[in-house]
């Protein structure tokens, strides 16, 4: 497949189509688009970022090696696009032959040139005015086909004409006014469009569901949290699994060997554990459903009678590895519980093979051997009525940002938050369909610094469990991390505003830049022509800043209004020598 | 559950709210709206609160907890609904010892009860926590702060400018609505027709 440029950049075209909007004179027109295959996510070209990770397997590795650690000093930006919108920019650039789709907060698709960042088209759509946006992002579009897929924060999920930005279909999934809404990128296979819905700090009954690509039409709903009926329908113990939470707002894994998509589930709603008594599946677990059908055939629970908040809605990363000498499908999971968890794929199911702490953690005492399961330290789980401390907050020691693995140095990088712990005091309140619902006194929630810096990039062998590198960050550190085979290791994620590459064998910081905004945005690397670019999105919102207003209540004295708002798109490669 | 082709008209127009309802059944995001129930709190309106089991008996000042946050929606008396059919119209109503009162707020309270826009006007999220210790209201997204003695003025954190009040006034024992929001509301980001 070529890599120049499928798409012909002709003159301004300034038409205005159904949920379409141009830009102004820069708008150019897609004149051909190579469609999205199956055989093209198992296979992805180097050049591209046609996956949320990159790779079905999570892995969030890029091959491209022409950016490394001997010229990353000469890395610069190229091209820069503001979005237009505040709030938090999650989203990968998403690339497919020198076309990049990028979501943003206020359900916006861009579509740019991803040489030249001239704008190619704009979907932007009016949200509902009486939307609750509690997580005003958007982690970006999936591709299949000629089109690409939308999961908006009003329950919807929007097929777009990958050429024109033109709306093809447009389903309900969900019920916003419930509290049901979506961030996550949709994660496709074989036509198959899935989604998950949030709503965990709305007591809703979470959900993963998939839909035909081409129609829209659902084929299957997996409720995260089973009926008295269904399988693991006895693990609760009261009613409270029809407001059981089990939100999935990250996207899944695949393993199309198997034929298995990996999906993480989120907490279980109230957050203290005594107001839903029973292990409650699949809260905080990893579960494996067969895509076709949305049939579950297999599941690992990391902690139950999650009382933390603590979501492990990042699907485990599918790994193999060496483990006693022989090589095993590991899934591994560095958790929201401060857990760094590997596990095995087997022809039965999910096997536990080793959990470790990679951040302090003082709610388990002990994992059984055999099969991992926490017993827990009382004094540090959260109840009602009392106040508890436990550590990791409820942040944990790694939230919804993505760790990345190097096929090159075989090393798992995880941008940590250690040191950071926090109390709360349990709150029994009636359930009001559509406002918040977290079962704490929202005076008591609070975080307790501990040590001398919080965040920390850290580089595992998760074949050894040896930790290899730790670089420290003072405060919070919340964004994903890009792995290259030019042996490097990319992360924003700091209130400084940084964007920074790391030596991935070393942890020797290479090379940084200032950005307008802070990043939380997930960075990839692909290539048009013969230049190698990086993109990420600068925009701080969300969690990151909900942690700075909390850290500035600490000790720590943060300026809670330190990080600028603002959303651009980065685009930086190597200056070029005369 | 799926509709597809549901028009992104209908869902902008839908205002008909799934919780508070007072309908038998349960009503979703799609649905089409009574208009009654859209409108934002009219003067001559009552009050009832908010909730799950919401009825249509009115609220009176005594109903509001010394120091405690009730939601509450304005009710329509001629045509006995709620206007709980968008989640912009809720109010937020608090009790304290009218001595304590700014000059701004005696003239709008009925018993020392206050009442405002529930809607921070940073990101629209409902404003829902009363911190005691700091005797400040707290809304929950991004931690904006109002001082709801004095105007709600904004204490602390993003939110560019005071909740909007509600005037209250008592007909025949029961509160009401004496007059419109005093400002507009919602949020910054202007989302929605």
């Amino acid at each position: 497949m070529t890599r120049k440029a499928t798409i012909g950049l002709m003159a301004f075209s300034a038409s205005l189509l159904c949920g379409v909007s141009l830009g102004a004179a820069q708008a150019d027109e897609m004149t051909s688009y190579a469609p999205v295959t199956q055989q093209r996510l198992e296979n992805p070209e180097a050049a591209n970022w046609l996956l949320y990770r990159r790779t079905y397997d999570g892995h969030g590795f890029s091959p491209l090696r022409q950016i490394n650690g001997d010229n990353v000093k000469d890395l610069v930006p190229v091209w820069t696009f503001s979005t237009g919108v505040v709030e938090g920019h999650e989203a990968p650039p998403m690339v497919n032959n020198g076309v990049m789709y990028v979501t943003t907060p206020e359900m916006q698709v861009l579509a740019l040139n991803a040489a030249t960042g001239d704008l190619i088209w704009r979907y932007k759509e009016r949200l509902p005015a009486d939307l609750y946006q509690l997580h005003p992002t958007n982690r970006g579009v999936a591709l299949w086909g000629d089109k690409v897929y939308l999961a908006t924060v009003d329950a919807r999920l929007i097929a777009l004409d990958a050429k024109t930005g033109k709306e093809v279909w447009n389903t309900q999934v969900g019920d916003y006014k419930r509290g049901e809404y979506m961030t996550l990128e949709p994660l496709v296979v074989r036509g198959k469009v899935m989604v998950g819905s949030s709503g965990g700090e709305f007591g809703v009954r979470a959900f993963i569901a998939a839909y035909d690509a081409e129609t829209g039409k659902e084929a299957w709903r997996f409720h995260t949290i089973p009926g008295p009926e269904d399988q693991g329908g006895d693990t609760w113990k009261s009613d409270a699994w029809k407001t059981g939470g089990g939100s999935v707002w990250i996207t899944g894994n695949y393993d199309p060997r198997r034929n298995l998509a990996y999906w993480g589930v989120g907490n279980a709603a109230p957050w203290p554990g005594d107001l839903h008594p029973g292990d409650d599946l699949y809260t905080s677990s990893t579960v494996a459903l067969d895509p076709e059908t949305g049939k579950l055939q297999g599941y690992h629970q990391y902690h139950w009678n999650d009382s933390w908040d603590w979501d492990e809605v990042r699907a485990p990363l599918l790994i193999n590895m060496q483990h006693n000498g022989q090589m095993i499908d590991a899934l591994v999971h560095p958790a929201r519980d401060g857990y760094l968890w590997v596990l095995q794929q087997t022809d039965n199911g999910i096997k536990y093979i080793s959990g470790q702490p990679f951040v302090y953690q003082n709610a388990f005492k002990s994992l059984d051997p055999a099969t991992g399961r926490p017993t827990y330290d009382p004094d540090h789980k959260p109840v009602a009525g009392k106040e508890v401390s436990f550590c990791p907050s409820l942040w944990g020691g790694l939230d919804w940002p993505s760790e990345s693995y190097s096929d090159q140095t075989r090393l798992l990088y995880i941008p940590a938050n250690d040191n950071m712990c926090g109390k709360m005091v349990g709150e029994k309140k009636q359930l009001i369909a559509g406002q918040l619902w977290l079962g704490a006194d929202p005076e008591s929630l609070k975080l307790v610094p501990r040590g001398d810096h919080i965040g920390e990039l850290q580089a595992w062998d998760p074949a050894t469990g040896k930790r290899m590198w730790t670089y420290p960050f003072q405060n919070q550190l919340f964004a994903s991390v890009l792995t290259t085979g030019g042996g490097l290791v990319f992360v924003g994620g700091t209130n400084d505003r940084m964007f920074r590459a790391f030596d991935a064998n070393t942890g020797e910081l290479l090379w940084q830049q200032k950005t307008n905004s802070g990043i939380i945005g997930m960075p990839v690397a692909y290539q048009v022509g013969d230049t190698e670019y990086v993109a990420v999105q600068s925009g701080w919102g969300v969690d990151a800043q909900r942690i700075q207003t909390s850290l500035a209540q600490t000790s720590l004295k943060l300026d809670p209004a330190a990080v600028p708002q603002g959303g651009t798109i980065w685009v930086f490669a190597l200056r070029r020598r005369p | 559950m799926a509709v597809p082709g549901v028009s992104r008209r209908a869902a902008l127009c839908a205002c008909l709210s799934s919780f508070a309802s007072v309908r038998s059944r349960e009503t979703r995001a799609d649905e089409v709206a009574d208009p009654n129930r859209c409108k934002l709190p009219q003067p001559g309106d009552l009050l009832v609160e908010a909730g799950v089991d919401v009825g249509t008996t009115p609220l009176k000042p005594a109903d509001i907890g010394l120091q405690e946050v009730l939601m509450a929606w304005a009710f329509d008396p001629q045509m006995k609904v709620p206007r709980d059919g968008s989640r912009l119209n809720m109010v937020l109503l608090m009790r304290f010892d009218p001595a304590t009162l700014g000059d701004a707020e005696k003239a709008n309270t009925v018993d020392g009860v206050v009442g405002f826009s529930a809607i921070c006007t940073h990101q629209q999220c409902p404003v829902t926590d009363w911190l005691r210790t700091a005797q400040v209201l707290q809304c929950p997204c991004h931690q904006s702060q109002y001082d709801p003695r004095h105007g709600a003025n904004v204490i602390g954190g993003p939110a560019p400018r005071p909740l909007p009040a509600l005037p209250l006034g008592l007909h025949n024992g029961v509160l009401g609505v004496a007059a419109s929001f005093t400002d507009r509301v919602g949020g910054e980001t202007q989302q929605g027709a």
